[in-house]
């Protein structure tokens, strides 16, 4: 990853630091937890690109991603962990060109679950990995006692391959300052509903999850436009997030058009009330494109054609800027930047 | 949305500053504070700064409720939620990363054992006094005169449930004063001559526009009270701008769809009963202040934590490289002060004022630190 960023204050205190929950929030916590602790320890071409899912030796072709559910409440409209479970790394396999092919799961179930609750979490699964073309072909359940854990946790580990068509596999690094950005469609819908679902908001139009399997969709974009340089999909700490994190692996910085933006009329209203900012919150069914800008009406087309595409927009370019930081042109003419999410406005969104 | 969609429409945005760009007067500066920290933000977050001319110059003001907090203050709850394991403390979220003496915050009392829960309103926290009667639910209150009424709920929905386990820590302050204060202190670096004040949105839904009456005749500076979007926003400045033009000094209340001339009366005197004023009270930057916060009144003496704990207040003084004192008395902007996003971060602060986004460092840094960088000169190569 290119570090022309200073991005941390201070290192992390391993001596006597503790784990608090932002460093499970998908934002610059979380970042700095991986460049500190994990990297270090596991470091490995693979690990050092920063993706979100990694090509290994032995196949050039095959990817590997993992990915944990903590999600609460485990049932929400438009979706349960269950399905999240596999999107989710369906999805981090997606956005390296691959075609997700096998999954494994390991469950941690708390002593006390319904069995009711765990096979309508079971069959969501399945009907998810159905509909997405893959195999839950291996796994392992542990049971904690009550009050050690929260329900049901998941975690999935996917292997997919990404095909012979195409030739450079997008990667967050790729990404070149004049480079379009594209998103699938509107954003913060997930976040929204799972915060909605908590606090039990009565909502006056209905919102749901957008929880679904993206690598269709990846492989309509790349049958179109086969130099996508990068893609990614926003989930914990949302655009805002992702876009920082596109920025530090390119070592360039972004420029958003906050009109052009999509966001649901229902989840901005939603987002007012809650006072939380559309563009933090998790989406688990969109994925950001980068692409050249010749590229750029190409891949919004191919994007709409899809049925997961279909509110597709240009949202903004990639500039040079050697501090990495994202600004947005807001709706008044007026500039700002997006930052990176700080704290943790929503634990367990996913 | 529709509602708010009409105050964020960028064409009427557009008009306001066509408006203000005629009326200003060549050779004339306009240092005008906004003192609520939501107008902060909002001016960081929707780029207002840009739109408006060059000669208006908003200083940023005291009114976010974590950042007056003075640490002495903060060390008390610290203290209390470690040292006391019956006590379950409740606060409102960003309290949890504001650092107090050795960098001590709540957060990291939680991480050591101490029961701190983050609660969205007041009510939660009685709802967990009753769910625990075995236990001490201390509620953390802070605030300026909006989040002074659910304290003042809470208070009267535990005595009428004869909850024994319940208490409040009163940190509530008073806007008004706050104001006298911010006229009184000297001149810094921005030179602090205001010309007017944006007052208080939602403080002012509570105490009313008639309640700065006597700030504007003690001091002779126009205070135009304003909603939080961006064309209420720009709209208050404009009628800033032209008090200041015609050399008037008026209340005027461009928020008249949500304050009232006498504010809410019944909110007015529900607190009436439940507080009194204290005689002096600590703000961050602005000293001791007479007259400037609520305790509880005596006849709500038992649900006063300070007195149920003993709590002890010991001023403290701020990080010694922390500029916030400054900061908020309108006297620095934040790039002005040497830690700012250096040393000084939304996740490591040393000043209060970088926690909140309602806080000065905050907006800036998350919406604004790329005009510092852009204004640095580039090296030839």
């Amino acid at each position: 990853m290119a570090k022309s960023n200073r991005l941390f204050s201070k290192r992390l205190d391993l001596k006597r630091g503790l784990v608090d929950l932002n460093h499970g929030a998908g934002g610059k916590a979380s970042a700095q937890l991986f460049e500190e602790v994990f990297l270090p320890a596991f470091r490995n071409p693979a690990l050092e690109k920063g993706d979100d899912q990694a090509r290994v030796s032995g196949s050039a072709r095959m990817v590997v991603a993992t990915d944990s559910h903590v999600v609460s409440p485990i049932f929400f409209p438009g979706g349960d962990i269950g399905a999240l479970s596999v999107h989710g790394t369906v999805n981090d396999i997606a956005m390296s060109g691959a075609v997700p092919k096998h999954l494994t799961a390991g469950f941690i179930l708390e002593e006390g679950l319904p069995l009711a609750d765990l096979e309508r979490v079971v069959e969501s699964m399945a009907a998810a990995a159905h509909e997405a073309g893959v195999d839950i072909v291996a796994g392992d359940t542990k049971v904690v006692e009550r009050g050690k854990g929260d329900g049901i946790f998941i975690t999935t580990t996917g292997l997919g391959l990404i095909p012979d068509s195409v030739v450079e596999p997008p990667a967050a690094d790729r990404a070149r300052p004049g480079d379009k950005i594209l998103v699938s469609g509107t954003l913060g819908d997930h976040g929204v509903t799972v915060l909605a679902a908590r606090e039990a908001l009565p909502l006056t139009a209905p919102i749901e999850s957008d929880t679904a399997a993206l690598h269709g969709l990846v492989a309509a974009l790349l049958d179109a436009v086969p130099g996508v340089r990068s893609l990614r999909d926003p989930t914990r700490g949302g655009l805002a997030t992702a876009i920082n994190e596109l920025c530090r692996s390119s070592g360039t910085g972004a420029v958003l058009l906050e009109d052009s933006i999509p966001i649901d009329r229902t989840v901005d209203a939603a987002c007012e009330i809650l006072g939380v900012d559309p563009l933090y919150l998790a989406n688990e069914g969109k994925l950001i494109a980068v692409v050249p800008p010749d590229d750029a009406e190409g891949a919004l087309a191919a994007m709409q054609a899809h049925p997961l595409g279909q509110r597709a927009a240009i949202i903004g370019e990639m500039i040079e800027d050697p501090d990495g930081f994202v600004q947005m042109e807001t709706a008044f003419g007026g500039r700002r930047m997006v930052d990176w999410l700080v704290g943790d406005p929503l634990p367990r969104i996913c | 949305m529709k509602y708010v969609d009409e105050f964020r429409d960028p064409d009427a945005a557009r008009a306001l500053c066509a408006t203000m760009h005629v009326e200003v007067q060549p050779g004339r500066s306009y240092n005008f504070m906004e003192f609520c920290g939501g107008h902060t933000h909002a001016l960081c977050r929707f780029g207002l700064e840009d739109l408006l001319p060059d000669s208006i110059r908003m200083i940023h003001g005291p009114g976010c409720p974590v950042c007056v907090l003075p640490v002495g203050r903060l060390d008390m709850a610290i203290e209390l939620a470690v040292s006391q394991p019956e006590v379950i403390l409740c606060t409102y979220g960003d309290l949890m990363r504001v650092p107090g003496t050795g960098g001590q915050t709540l957060r990291s009392a939680k991480a050591q054992g101490g029961d701190v829960r983050m609660v969205y309103s007041t009510a939660q926290a009685v709802e967990l006094a009753e769910a625990h009667p075995d236990r001490q639910v201390v509620m953390f209150a802070i605030g300026f005169e909006t989040t002074t009424p659910p304290t003042a709920a809470a208070v009267k929905a535990a005595a009428a449930k004869g909850l024994t386990n319940f208490s409040v820590f009163c940190n509530h302050v008073l806007t008004p004063s706050a104001i006298d204060a911010i006229m009184t202190t000297g001149t810094g670096e921005t030179g602090a001559r205001l010309d007017g004040f944006v007052g208080p949105g939602n403080v002012s839904t509570i105490i009313g526009a008639e309640a700065y009456q006597g700030a504007v005749d003690r001091w002779g500076k126009p205070i135009v009270i304003s909603g939080f979007e961006p064309n209420d926003m720009l709209q208050s400045i404009l009628q800033l701008i032209r008090q200041v033009n015609r050399g008037e000094a008026k209340v005027e209340n461009a928020f008249a769809r949500a304050v009232r001339p006498g504010g809410n009366m019944a909110a007015q005197a529900m607190c009436a009963d439940v507080f009194a004023v204290r005689d002096s009270f600590e703000w961050r930057g602005l000293g001791a202040i007479p007259n400037s916060a609520l305790k509880l009144s005596d006849a709500y003496r038992a649900y006063d934590a300070e007195e149920r704990f003993a709590m002890q207040y010991i001023s403290r003084p701020d990080h010694k490289a922390c500029a916030c004192a400054e900061i908020l008395r309108g006297e620095k902007t934040p790039r002005g002060c040497k830690v700012f996003a250096l040393a000084c971060t939304p996740e490591h602060p040393l000043g209060s004022c970088m926690v909140s986004p309602e806080g000065a460092c905050a907006a800036h840094y998350l919406y604004g630190r790329f005009r510092d960088a852009a204004a640095v000169p580039v090296a030839a190569e």
